[in-house]
């Protein structure tokens, strides 16, 4: 698992990547209230603001981590945004994504240097 | 945070692992490690214990107290009996509200409590008009809301069941006096207690060591008071905001209108009489928004779903955990009926809300 600096934790499944955010991220957040996702086929740039997350205190945007395709969404996390702060980095993934190049993984941190980061 | 005042229960915030935030001037607790939610739900199942320490108390001596106190707010206060609390607001000259406040009849003198952050400006306001008046400053205030409150306080001060809302009194505890209003800002019964600051962190302790109660940060305080449709002062109400487009004319007895016997003679009566005859042109109203999204403070609302102007703007806006909603108050054109969809703009996409009245959450006082 890698981790950025915007607090999101990437994860490889093939030849895609699965993105969600870390437990330190949720519980800054607090309780999560409503998630809305991007759209599968969304050709994304990294940086761009492609998810919200309300909480009960404020709104807050998931970048794209990287350059790529959204191929999938986590439908649940409509239903069910409490999931956030349930099981961050299991069940409450966000989206999967093909990336333009695979090999910019290499520059996130892992989980140690995430650790030191976050203090 | 130097430059912050602390309320006498700082410590005991920070011993219950309370994160603090500047608030008004104060370091206060936003929320304890159960969680805004968690809290909130606590308060409507059970009881929540806030620290209202930075809320401004005041007292006005006189038995002629009432009637110069009418001079300042658009509310009959000479009609208030002993031992009662009424709802009020300060007015500008333009019919704008200065803060809004609760004012209670203790016998020989009124027992006014403001807003934090405004409590200075009103100080000045109330010296500038009336003889006498004190601030208190060698008490907390703590509020004690939700369906338990009510046996967690009758068995620590015998008496307080038998009041209702809006009742004041002055109770005994362990050698110190009490004074307690049946009242608060969460749409929950409950009371308002105002302890001496030297006992504030024992009393506040003796509460929560009963299990029916946890304390409650000033997240859930927010989430509470919007569930019950009430107005938060600098957002929902300001000097830009007549009591009448606030939706606050319920607080204005007939008595102060037009062709009651103590007509007008607050500042700005012009304006607010003449819109309590005529109608305002817009109002505070409650949204529903559809879907899960919150609309918050700031987002204009639009009559269509496309083109046009907005014809309103989100005052106050979140997620409600006791309606599993999003829920919002909005200034709107008067004549918005309920029902009406209107759209909020969210991050550029304009989204359904219905216009419904509040508050969102059936309130639980004991009347």
């Amino acid at each position: 698992m890698k981790f950025t600096e915007d607090h999101e934790w990437l994860k490889t499944e093939g030849d895609l990547v699965i993105v969600g955010i870390t437990e330190h991220a949720s519980e800054q957040l607090g309780d999560v209230v409503f998630v809305e996702l991007p759209d599968v086929g969304d050709e994304v740039s990294k940086g761009d603001e492609i998810c919200v997350i309300e909480s009960v205190k404020a709104a807050s945007d998931i970048l794209a981590p990287l350059d790529g395709e959204i191929v999938e969404i986590n439908e649940d996390l409509a239903d069910n945004p409490g999931l956030v702060n349930e099981d961050p980095l299991g069940k409450a993934w966000f989206f999967k994504m093909k990336l333009a190049d695979a090999s910019a993984l290499e520059g996130f941190m892992d989980e140690a240097a995430y650790k030191d980061f976050i203090g | 945070m130097s430059d912050l005042k602390r309320t006498p229960l700082y410590d005991l915030h920070v011993e219950l692992g309370a994160k603090m935030v500047p608030f008004a001037g104060y370091e206060m607790p936003v929320q304890y490690p159960l969680g805004v939610m968690k809290e909130h739900l606590h308060t409507r199942a059970q009881a929540g214990l806030f620290d209202v320490s930075h809320m401004g108390q005041v007292i006005v001596p006189g038995a002629d107290a009432a009637e110069a106190f009418e001079a300042l707010v658009p509310v009959s206060l000479m009609g208030l009996k002993e031992g009662r609390q009424r709802y009020a607001m300060f007015t500008n000259d333009e019919g704008g509200i200065l803060d809004d406040l609760m004012v209670a009849n203790r016998g020989d003198h009124l027992f006014v409590v403001v807003n934090a952050a405004c409590k200075e400006a009103d100080i000045a306001h109330m010296r500038a008009h009336l003889d006498q008046v004190e601030e208190i400053t060698d008490r907390a205030l703590l509020a004690l809301q939700g369906p338990a409150a009510e046996g967690v306080l009758e068995a620590l001060v015998p008496g307080v069941a038998a009041m209702r809302f809006m009742d004041v009194g002055i109770s005994q505890w362990n050698g110190v006096e009490l004074w307690i209003s049946r009242s608060g800002y969460t749409g929950e019964d409950g009371y308002e207690i105002s302890v001496p600051a030297d006992r504030a962190v024992e009393f506040a302790k003796t509460l929560l060591a009963d299990e029916a109660v946890e304390p409650i940060g000033l997240g859930a305080r927010d989430s509470l008071r919007l569930e019950a449709g009430l107005c938060l002062y600098g957002h929902d109400i300001d000097t830009t905001t007549s009591p009448v487009e606030g939706n606050l004319s319920w607080a204005i007895q007939k008595v102060r209108r037009k062709g009651g016997e103590r007509e007008g003679g607050f500042p700005g009566a012009d304006r607010i009489l003449t819109e309590l005859e005529e109608g305002p042109s817009r109002l505070r109203l409650g949204l529903r928004p559809e879907g899960r999204a919150p609309m918050r403070e700031g987002v204009e609302i639009f009559a269509s779903a496309e083109g046009g102007a907005p014809i309103g703007r989100v005052t106050s806006g979140g997620f409600g955990p006791s309606i599993e909603a999003p829920m919002a108050m909005a200034y709107l054109p008067a004549d918005t009926a309920e029902g009406t969809t209107v759209y909020g703009e969210v991050r550029g996409k304009r989204l359904p809300a219905t216009v419904v009245p509040m508050p969102f959450r059936p309130s639980t006082y004991k009347r």
